[in-house]
């Protein structure tokens, strides 16, 4: 037990050494970051698969709330792949989508609320994503904070 | 047999999540014996997609269709391998942190499932 914990010490020491001692990358799915892209990885399978079907079998049933779910799928896919590739653009990237992304679920979420009318059917981002355990309003928050701190973590990666 | 199958299977991954989690809770990565865990949840997930797929040839129909149905399954087999390999690839208690959101998901896929079954 003892020498399992001081490897994962260690272990914990080399990856956060690792990205200063390479020039260009900050690694971004270190640490927490790896519980994010795992999230998001769950997000894009989730919404890309489920807007493929419903506007394959339905389109014209709810054409707003397909659009809306597959657009959604299309954010996640990117931040995943940002997320994973790392780098300072790669950072500064995800980071405009995750805010992009906190807007759309409350815009949204809100819209769904106040106007059920126009959504005969749910999208990803309805009521704040409720459907899916309210994972789409607290993944970009705490992907906002990750990135941010990402940079303060590595300030000369850029 | 399917609704007990995804009963156990849905608990089984919520075993694994605490199990996890608490690995996570105590600092330490994913070990042998999660793996070992994740490895029974698997067996699960790979047992229920053979009854399914089994019931569906037989002539069975999922309450909500044979696509969706099929496509969950397929999901709820994939969901702990991809988490196992990323806590494999993260060792630290941030592995073990994803490791259990792979159980949390597949529990919720195990919910999702039995919703379209209609059982």
């Amino acid at each position: 037990m003892a020498s399992v914990r001081q490897n994962t010490a260690q272990d914990e020491n080399t990856v956060r050494d690792e990205p200063a001692g390479r020039p260009a990358r900050t690694r971004l799915i270190s640490g927490p970051g790896m519980l994010l892209v795992w999230l998001y990885g769950v997000m894009v399978v989730g919404a890309v698969s489920r807007s493929v079907y419903q506007i394959a079998t339905g389109f014209d049933r709810a054409p707003l709330a397909y659009s809306l779910s597959a657009l959604a799928g299309v954010v996640y896919g990117f931040i995943t792949y940002t997320l994973v590739r790392g780098g300072e653009r790669a950072r500064r990237a995800a980071l405009v989508c995750c805010a992009a992304e906190l807007v759309g679920v409350l815009t949204v979420g809100t819209w769904t609320l106040v106007e059920p009318s126009a959504f005969p059917d749910a999208t990803v981002w309805s009521d704040y994503g409720m459907g899916y355990i309210f994972i789409p309003v607290l993944l970009p928050l705490s992907a906002l904070y990750w990135l941010r701190a990402s940079r303060t973590r590595q300030p000369d990666a850029s | 047999m399917l609704d007990a199958l995804t009963l156990v299977t849905g608990v089984a991954a919520l075993l694994l999540a605490l199990w996890c989690g608490w690995a996570a809770f105590r600092d330490q990565p994913t070990k042998d014996w999660h793996f070992i865990g994740m490895a029974v949840v698997l067996l699960l997930a790979l047992v229920q997609l053979v009854i399914g797929v089994v019931a569906l040839a037989r002539g069975d129909k999922p309450d909500q269709g044979t696509t969706i149905f099929v496509a969950y399954l397929l999901g709820a087999f994939a969901c702990i391998p991809a988490a196992g390999f990323m806590s494999l690839a993260e060792r630290t208690r941030w592995g073990s942190v994803t490791a259990a959101a792979g159980g949390i998901v597949l529990a919720v896929l195990e919910v999702r499932l039995y919703d379209i079954w209609g059982g």
